[in-house]
């Protein structure tokens, strides 16, 4: 399967989308509204639940199912209301000592007047910012599509993990395709230049863990349940000063 | 001061036209005025008519910002490497190197300001119109790790398309680590201050132009995230006039003050004292 193929995948039709993976996961989410600022932006769901009786706070960007739901949700694109409202979730679960479990997919950013506006680079500048320093556990999962900043701002975190057909990249293979050759039409070379397959990010060592697809959904979010839960309860384990030193060279040797 | 030998972007005119009395003009961009080179020069590349402010490079910066004979350059070194086999990508290296006489897209070092002592990045127009690779992105990160072990300021001027997609993910992820060795300067009690020059866009303005403990602004810069070509496309409708100008900023509330060029040296080095450590 070529890289373009897994592109395709990651933004397919009928694939689970954030909240069906926070549904499938968690029992008991509850979801948690607003960025106290200007308003709640749908593409980002965030909220509270319980693993294996632990406490954690669970953020996951949201694409919508039904075309009007995708509307609602903008595609999945986060405006900076969406960011803020992730940053006060796990600004909320550093002061309570709850893990966080973020789940990214989105083809980026929104990039129109409003998010501009109100500062797009600047909400995604703080989250990385704060995230390099929150003093609790966070594991970041890339379900879909892992649009560029727009996906970095829930994935500064102790683990990332990658679904085995999602997608990470700097830049979606059609920008990159109409920035090079000018010729939108090139999208394959572009997928394949930009080495943005689950496995290329497990080579390049940006992720620490490549989960397989080939079985339902439930059977995969019942795997991840276990291992979700072992990794927190092991990295809770650890000082908070050696907590941050090891996000801090897991970004570092980049 | 005589600055012109130091100024060097149109050099290859001059070389060609030979003596200053070949009246070699240059027309601004944003006005139309015709300007003597000489006169550009000595106005610190800004339009004596409107006060368009010119893209300059790194060392127009040191040289204007600078107390002289101050500046050492850290990891000048460094050069990036096609990883990837990115198509082109070794092409346009040796072209950005051609057009900046430079190694990489940022230079980073130590200086004094009116004699306050500071590290210093200035990102590139010239090359790659300072596009954030792993180089950039180690450079800046060491400069910080610099700062933080010897309790300086950094003072950075950024310009940059965004991330580097010739590096693929790997770029993407100098946005996180810079914003790791940012975040350690800073919980060091150390003075960050940021002045976004034409253009700042992308992923910089999403990790490290942003993060400034004060944000300063040169006049007309086109400072955003999203290109303007790409808000078009999504929203199907011309920008209106001034959006994403360091004005623009301002008017939200992203910058916290313009300042001409031919102010900035004065400006930086008041910044400075005013977060010397132990003031208090």
């Amino acid at each position: 399967m070529g890289a373009y193929d897994k592109v395709l995948l990651a933004r397919g039709k009928g694939r689970a989308t954030g909240l069906s993976y926070v549904n499938n996961i968690f029992e008991d989410f509850l979801e948690l509204h607003g960025d106290r600022r200007f308003a709640d932006d749908p593409a980002i769901v965030g909220g509270l639940a319980t693993l294996s009786g632990m406490p954690v706070t669970v953020i996951a960007m949201e694409k919508g199912s039904e075309t009007k739901e995708k509307v609602r949700r903008n595609f999945g694109s986060p405006n900076p209301e969406g960011y803020r409202k992730s940053l006060r979730l796990m600004k909320q679960a550093e002061k309570f000592h709850r893990p966080v479990v973020c789940f990214v997919d989105t083809s980026g950013a929104f990039c129109g007047m409003g998010a501009e506006e109100r500062g797009q680079g600047q909400a995604i500048a703080e989250n990385l910012f704060e995230m390099m320093d929150l003093k609790t556990p966070i594991i970041s999962l890339l379900i879909g599509e892992g649009g560029s900043g727009g996906a970095l701002a829930l994935a500064v975190a102790d683990r990332v993990w990658i679904l085995e057909n999602a997608v990470y990249s700097v830049i979606s293979p059609e920008g990159c395709a109409s920035i090079l050759w000018k010729d939108a039409k090139k999208v394959k070379e572009a997928a394949e230049c930009l080495a943005l397959t689950a496995e290329d990010m497990k080579r390049l060592e940006v992720v620490e863990r490549v989960i397989p697809e080939d079985r339902d959904l439930e059977t995969i979010c019942q795997e991840l349940r276990t291992q979700l839960s072992e990794e927190l309860s092991a990295l809770s384990a650890l000082p908070p000063e050696t907590l941050l030193e090891n996000r801090y060279q897991r970004f570092r040797k980049f | 001061m005589n600055l012109m030998g130091l100024f060097r972007s149109p050099q290859n005119e001059l070389e060609k036209g030979g003596s200053e009395e070949a009246g070699i003009t240059n027309t601004c961009p944003h006005c139309g005025a015709l300007l003597p080179l000489s006169e550009q020069w000595e106005n610190l590349n800004v339009c004596s008519a409107c006060g368009y402010h010119f893209r300059i490079g790194p060392r127009e910066r040191i040289a204007y910002l600078t107390d002289e004979n101050t500046f050492l350059e850290l990891d000048g070194n460094l050069k990036s490497k096609d990883f990837l086999n990115f198509p082109g990508y070794d092409q346009k290296l040796r072209n950005a190197k051609l057009a900046s006489r430079e190694k990489e897209g940022v230079v980073c070092g130590e200086a004094k300001i009116c004699g306050e002592p500071c590290a210093l990045f200035f990102m590139d127009p010239n090359f790659m119109i300072g596009s954030m690779g792993t180089v950039v992105g180690e450079k800046i990160t060491r400069l910080f790790e610099y700062a933080l072990a010897r309790s300086l300021p950094v003072v950075g001027f950024t310009v940059s398309g965004g991330a580097r997609m010739q590096e693929g993910i790997l770029s993407l992820m100098q946005m996180a680590k810079t914003s790791g060795a940012l975040r350690k300067h800073s919980d060091g009690g150390n003075f960050y201050l940021t002045v976004l020059t034409d253009p700042t866009t992308g992923g910089v303005t999403a990790s490290f132009a942003m993060d400034g403990d004060i944000i300063m602004a040169e006049p007309g810069a086109t400072v955003g995230f999203a290109g303007a070509r790409v808000i078009e496309q999504t929203i199907r409708k011309k920008l209106p006039q001034g959006f994403q100008t360091a004005e623009f900023l301002l008017e939200h509330g992203f910058v916290d003050l313009i300042v001409p060029r031919s102010e900035q040296k004065e400006t930086i080095a008041k910044l400075l004292r005013l977060h010397k450590r132990g003031n208090a």
